[in-house]
């Protein structure tokens, strides 16, 4: 490989890219389009789930646990209905997530029999959000009658028992919080890595070809290994700088942790990056039209690396067959060193297994790239 | 001038499919000549020039280029050969520049010397003062010589032009070859396409190639004698039509055919067939304008030596 005829390829390549404003809202707008979308718009919580109340005794207790549904961040009391079609009502029409129902008998049972119950309706259309109500409600009903438990043991004087004998601190490490955005953004860093490096690399060799600058460019002694690494030689370059604006925004904007180091992460970028530019560049060989190349990389890196990465949906969760074939989303080890490399302090050493796996792929994928373009009309 | 053959074409054949695009073609280029290959569109010109390149892979036969063979020897030939594609082929969104410093990287040509042939290449192609411009932005016959330009910034022995000069204006065609003639008196040798008559005539050797074969070759001067078996005439007539059917019966015509609005007529060489032909043409309810003879043109040799099928027309059949 001469690195000069290399270098003209390069310098030529970034001069066609700063004059392309295509390619440029690509590099530049694009991954910061993405991370701010995917930032505010790809949250798993529940905030401020709406919640009507058929409230059929309207008693002290009644009023003490909506009051602590009220004082929840994760719940917003919007209105007291009187009769349960107007309840059901509301679910229907999307005004209420979650109805709760509490019966005209609630402090007499408690006085009575020292248990009762109330009914919550859930809409379960979003099963996630609905799971995230049921849990919330279920917490906000437990603290309730914890306490009106410890109100009762100071009633009669019981105070010695009001603590319980035994209980469970939580802690949670790496995302303390459980925020999902500290999930989620993270993988979003493989998602804009994924859409700018396939479309700006499925492109290079179709224009080349729908331009007719291919004819002069190969009857010129540059090699096919000199096209391919001076073209795409640019690409990494933008790419690396895209992932660390990615991560500065996550950090700074989103207020995401980075706690691992940075030659991790540049690192499995790069190593990221080369499979992702590879198969791009692949593609346009063997399209030689933009808007073909450009759909089917998007078709082989964004949507596995969205849907079976382990971005969003967590790979634990998928069902065994699906699971097995994540195996093969070189995606998913990149999600996953980003994910520790962003929440847990992974460094290089913690990283092996990602590495090796990603190693592995960027030098099968280059070894198949270098021998797609063949320097001929045919 | 150093007269061993730079370019040495072998029973060269070119298939696509069941289609010969090139077919057993044999010819010879010597250093410094200008040769041109005379055709119509898809009679294979192009395909061999691209072999010649590198760019297409003959089915079979062989070619030399200043002694590398071209199918084996593809990467070698490239770094002494310049080649201008049919289809301008420069990029658009570069300045004429950043145009030749991209070739000048690809030939290896560096330092000084870049500098020296970029400034040559600027002045030869009329560009200086203009260095800003994109390439997109200039005209036809600019654009041409900065892609010669860049095409000879690497001093090659052998240049290849695919139709040069389609779609450039005749000014710029006429400075076009004379920058041509001034690379081959420094001694490159240069193989041209084209379908022009009149560029055809400043080359110093021609072949005249028709559905893949070549059906002539030499100076321009002998094809046009060799062609035309006798004398040719110029008649003007109405209606035309009718005048071709009936000169064709005429006594002593071997060949007519339609050029423009009049009649080009080959006659038996010695027979005064000016006096005779009005006559009978007249005979045939024609009436004759003007009837002379002329010497023949590339054009008159094309006509005879394919039975009739002009330069104009496609030969791919």
């Amino acid at each position: 490989m001469n690195l000069r005829r290399t270098a003209a390829m390069s310098r030529k390549e970034f001069i066609q890219i700063l004059r392309d404003p295509r390619s440029l809202v690509i590099a530049v707008f694009l991954p910061l389009i993405q991370i701010l979308m995917l930032g505010y718009g790809a949250r798993l919580d529940a905030n401020h789930i709406p919640v009507y109340v058929f409230d059929q005794e309207g008693s002290q207790d009644s009023q003490a646990l909506l009051k602590a549904f009220q004082a929840s961040p994760y719940f917003d009391v919007v209105t007291t209905v009187n009769n349960y079609r107007a309840l059901v009502r509301a679910i229907d029409s999307d005004q209420a997530k979650l109805g709760i129902v509490i019966p005209w008998n609630f402090s007499q049972r408690l006085d009575d029999a020292g248990r009762t119950s109330v009914q919550a309706l859930l809409d379960g259309t979003d099963d996630n959000s609905a799971q995230l109500a049921e849990g919330y409600a279920q917490a906000v009903v437990q603290t309730y009658a914890g306490n009106m438990q410890l109100d009762w043991f100071a009633r009669y004087g019981l105070a010695q028992q009001a603590a319980s004998p035994l209980s469970v601190d939580y802690r949670t490490w790496f995302n303390e919080d459980l925020e999902s955005k500290n999930f989620i953004i993270p993988g979003t860093v493989a998602l804009v890595m994924a859409l700018m490096g396939a479309l700006l690399s499925s492109l290079t060799i179709a224009r080349e070809w729908e331009r007719g600058t291919m004819e002069q460019l190969i009857a010129t002694p540059v090699t096919a290994m000199e096209i391919m690494v001076g073209k795409l030689g640019p690409y990494l370059v933008i790419g690396l700088a895209d992932a660390a604006l990615c991560a500065m925004f996550s950090v700074g904007w989103f207020g995401v942790p980075f706690r691992g180091g940075l030659g991790a992460f540049f690192i499995t970028t790069t190593l990221f990056l080369i499979v992702i530019l590879g198969i791009g560049y692949m593609i346009s060989v063997a399209t030689r039209n933009q808007l073909g190349a450009s759909q089917y990389a998007l078709l082989v890196t964004m949507l596995p690396t969205a849907m079976l990465s382990g971005f969003a949906f967590p790979i634990d969760q998928m069902p065994a067959p699906i699971r097995a074939i994540t195996y093969v989303v070189y995606s998913r080890y990149y999600v996953s060193a980003l994910k520790r490399i962003f929440l847990s302090s992974a460094g290089l050493g913690d990283l092996v297994p990602e590495i090796v796996a990603m190693s592995i792929y960027a030098v099968v994928i280059g070894v198949f790239a270098t021998r797609a373009f063949r320097k001929s009309l045919q | 001038m150093n007269r061993a053959p730079s370019i040495v074409v072998d029973k060269l054949l070119k298939r696509f499919g069941a289609f010969i695009a090139v077919n057993q073609v044999s010819f010879q280029v010597h250093a410094g000549e200008i040769f041109g290959l005379l055709g119509p569109n898809g009679s294979g010109k192009s395909t061999t020039i691209r072999m010649l390149c590198g760019l297409l892979t003959p089915t079979s036969g062989s070619a030399t280029v200043v002694g590398f063979d071209v199918a084996h020897q593809a990467e070698e030939t490239r770094q002494h050969i310049g080649y201008m594609s049919q289809k301008f082929s420069l990029y658009d969104d570069l300045t004429a520049i950043e145009n030749l410093q991209f070739f000048g990287g690809l030939y290896g040509v560096k330092g000084r010397l870049l500098d020296e042939r970029i400034a040559w290449a600027m002045k030869m192609s009329g560009l200086a003062g203009s260095e800003q411009l994109l390439t997109g932005e200039l005209s036809g016959g600019w654009k041409q010589r900065l892609a010669l330009g860049c095409a000879v910034l690497h001093r090659p022995q052998v240049l290849f032009l695919d139709e040069p000069t389609a779609g450039v204006d005749p000014l710029s065609r006429r400075q076009f070859w004379e920058l041509i003639h001034q690379m081959s008196r420094e001694g490159v040798t240069i193989l041209v396409t084209t379908h022009y008559m009149d560029e055809a005539e400043y080359c110093n050797r021609l072949a005249l190639i028709d559905a893949g074969q070549i059906v002539a070759m030499g100076a321009p001067s002998e094809i046009k004698q060799t062609a035309i078996r006798g004398d040719l005439l110029l008649i003007e007539c109405s209606p035309l039509g009718g005048g071709l059917a009936a000169v064709k019966q005429a006594p002593g015509v071997i060949d007519a055919s339609v050029f423009g609005a009049a009649l080009h007529v080959v006659v038996s060489a010695g027979r005064q067939p000016v006096t005779e032909l009005p006559a009978f043409l007249a005979a045939h309810d024609v009436r004759v304008g003007r009837i002379e003879p002329i010497s023949p043109s590339l054009e008159d040799a094309f006509v005879s030596l394919t039975g009739g099928r002009a330069l104009g027309a496609d030969s791919s059949r």
